[in-house]
């Protein structure tokens, strides 16, 4: 179906600072329903750091985030229902069996519909793991079960950090053409990934290396005078 | 305010003012200690003792100003994210806890020529101990993080809470006190006021505001000099040289 | 069902399996208890006065230490973000995990007390206004304990630093729950003294939750 309105999620000029360090700065991005953006860098230039802001998570150091034309951190609560985040941490309970699990994510979410958790399981290939407790999993299907949150509830921004981590073939497919299908309904995918992802069509990339801040031009640096 | 939030302008204004305060702190303390310690008059019921007096209660005044600093410095750094917020109150805590213990300790000192006893469960002693313990709390709050920034935060909602429990707090220390206090129990505080009682008071708790003011600067001018520092350490190796 | 309910029944079905907190609070409990007749003699007149104290101290105690749990895991785990990104407001998230939290340890620490006021040889009178100072004392313990539980998210000794954190502000709850149970073992009325109770859970419910949101989103960041 085709979403007849296309949501903007852009960033103008956004920073981020991590401790005492300046990660980034000076860092802008355009996005449109049914884009993706792949973010690369080497270890430390900020990669999760710029999903979390993009999540709401976190504030940028300086510069904005929009989405529609409207700043994220005015209205974080919105911007969270709006967005799934998966990052490093799975989130999964170990007590918990794995449909439970899910089915928590899914009220959370607002959605009380067995039948699409029954398809999210199904989708990641959990079905035959549904009863078992998240502990008796492995990590790659911990990883499916993650994911598989991402059909909890539809939200038009998707933000996924090295979500293959642990997967097999199979469930790296699986995340394929989920994001496939999710592009095509007009939502946005932002990835960080070491393993190359098929997102389904064209996509844009951005290298934080090249938004590295250096010493000497750290932008509104309130140090920078200290001593003067 | 945020003329003053410049770290480097703060400090050049803060290296000019700090002979002044601390001489007229100094000042102030020494006026108050020769009136009070010689020329004020004793107590006609607790006798020389009374002079304690001029310690313990202007510290015990100080102990709650810095708490109230503390709470403002921190509804500062929270809403207005002014950046000298979080500093000027990790500065002032330890001086605050410093007050609360001095007027612990003057307190008990005072208790035990009246009663015998070194230490009293008043409803004051009681409330200004727990004030320290609200004070230990912030400052083991503040540096039980690897990430400076996160203790500052984290500190910054504790020393809100604080302040708004430690009315409540005072209330039921009170009320406890009014329950299990024995009749005979005089208060420990200073007798009716007589004007040369007071001058000598209102003295040192001027001097030990400007006391409070001189170490709360030099304080603050630490704490900053320690994050410029961490600040340059944390640079990249490679970046520096230009490559 | 919404996210408030759904929170609840995820904390007491993960409290339910994982068994042992609940428990360990309320071995905790009856232990400090018993300590004082060791520490200061089994004479029952002097039981009976401190009987009140003792049992608050124990439930005090004993409701510092799953404390440091409260959030802990959902932050490990990363279940906190996704919490914080809700569509439900990150307040009524906390209240939720602080009625789950009292109903797992907060309740059983109520529902035991008189059977410790009994080895303390506590006036019988006091019983029920034991239980309702608990009922009413407990839930703000829980409350503020959430505030604490929120601040050493990814503290050194976050287990030992709630406890000093959160102790001096339980104070109030302390004294107005033991005058009131010692009012009741004399006969007065401890009518005032629950109600300042009530009034400190009142004013616990929605502030409390407020603070340990900010908190949270503090942890996040």
């Amino acid at each position: 179906m085709e979403n007849a309105r296309k949501s903007v999620f852009d960033g103008a000029a956004v920073s981020c600072v991590r401790g005492a360090r300046w990660v980034f700065a000076g860092l802008d991005f355009t996005l449109s329903s049914g884009d993706a953006l792949v973010l690369v860098g080497p270890n430390g230039s900020g990669k999760s750091s710029l999903l979390r802001l993009m999540a709401g998570l976190s504030a940028p150091a300086s510069g904005k985030i929009l989405w529609d034309g409207a700043d994220i951190g005015a209205d974080r609560q919105s911007h969270g229902a709006r967005a799934h985040y998966v990052g490093h941490a799975t989130g999964v309970k170990p007590a918990l069996t794995t449909a439970e699990d899910l089915t928590f994510w899914f009220t959370f979410r607002l959605r009380d519909d067995p039948d699409a958790e029954r398809r999210a399981l199904e989708h990641f290939g959990l079905t035959e793991r549904a009863s078992f407790p998240v502990r008796f999993l492995s990590s790659g299907q911990k990883r499916r079960l993650a994911l598989a949150r991402l059909l909890a509830a539809p939200a038009p921004l998707w933000l996924l950090d090295e979500p293959t981590v642990g997967l097999d073939v199979a469930g790296q497919s699986a995340l394929e053409s989920a994001i496939a299908e999710h592009r095509d309904g007009g939502g946005i995918v932002v990835l960080a990934s070491h393993v190359a992802v098929a997102l389904g069509g064209s996509e844009r990339e951005i290298d934080l290396a090249d938004y590295r801040a250096s010493h000497a031009d750290d932008a509104g640096d309130i140090w920078s005078e200290f001593g003067a | 305010m945020h003329w003053f939030a410049n770290p480097a302008r703060f400090m050049r204004i803060a290296e000019k003012l700090l002979p002044w305060v601390a001489g007229a702190a100094v000042l102030s303390i020494a006026a108050g200690l020769y009136q009070g310690l010689l020329t004020s008059p004793a107590d006609y019921q607790q006798g020389e003792t009374v002079r304690i007096m001029y310690v313990h209660v202007p510290s015990a005044w100080m102990s709650m100003f810095c708490y109230m600093t503390l709470a403002v410095a921190s509804a500062s750094f929270l809403i207005w994210k002014h950046p000298l917020a979080d500093v000027a109150a990790q500065a002032a805590a330890p001086i605050g806890a410093g007050f609360t213990a001095m007027a612990l300790i003057t307190g008990a000192l005072w208790g035990q020529p009246m009663w015998g006893t070194w230490w009293v469960w008043d409803a004051r002693l009681t409330s200004v101990l727990i004030l320290f313990f609200l004070y230990l709390g912030y400052i083991a709050l503040v540096n039980a993080f690897d990430e400076p920034e996160r203790g500052a935060r984290a500190g910054a909602i504790l020393a809100l809470v604080g302040v708004v429990n430690v009315p409540i707090i005072k209330f039921s220390v009170d009320w406890w006190n009014t329950l299990h206090q024995p009749a005979s129990l005089t208060r420990l505080d200073a007798p009716a006021i007589d004007p040369a009682m007071l001058s000598p008071l209102l003295l040192m708790a001027l001097g030990f505001q400007l006391y409070f003011v001189v170490v709360l600067i030099i304080r603050m001018r630490a704490i900053l000099t320690a994050r410029r520092i961490r600040a340059l350490h944390m640079v990249e190796p490679g970046v520096e040289s230009g490559d | 069902m919404n996210g408030f309910t759904a929170i609840i029944r995820r904390e007491l079905k993960l409290a339910m399996r994982q068994g042992s907190d609940a428990a360990i609070a309320l071995m905790f409990f009856v232990l400090v208890v018993a300590l004082f007749p060791l520490g200061v003699g089994p004479e029952p007149g002097i039981l009976e006065r401190i009987s009140g104290g003792v049992v608050w101290i124990g439930a005090l105690l004993a409701a510092m230490l799953s404390l440091d749990r409260l959030f802990q895991a959902d932050h490990e785990d990363g279940a906190l973000d996704l919490l914080v990104m809700a569509p439900w407001p990150l307040e009524a998230l906390v209240l939720a995990k602080c009625l789950a939290h009292w109903m797992v340890t907060g309740l059983p620490i109520m529902l035991i007390s008189p059977l410790l006021g009994l080895l303390l040889h506590m006036n019988t009178d006091a019983y029920l206004t034991l239980l309702a100072a608990m009922a009413l004392g407990t839930p703000v313990l829980s409350l503020i304990g959430a505030v604490g539980a929120s601040l050493v998210l990814g503290a050194r000794r976050a287990g030992v630093l709630v406890s000093l954190l959160v102790l001096p502000l339980t104070v109030p709850v302390l004294i107005f729950g033991v005058s009131a149970v010692e009012a009741a073992a004399i006969g007065q009325d401890a009518g005032p003294h629950l109600m300042l109770l009530g009034a400190l859970l009142l004013a616990a419910i929605p502030l409390c939750p407020w603070a340990a949101a900010a908190a949270l989103r503090q942890a996040v960041t």
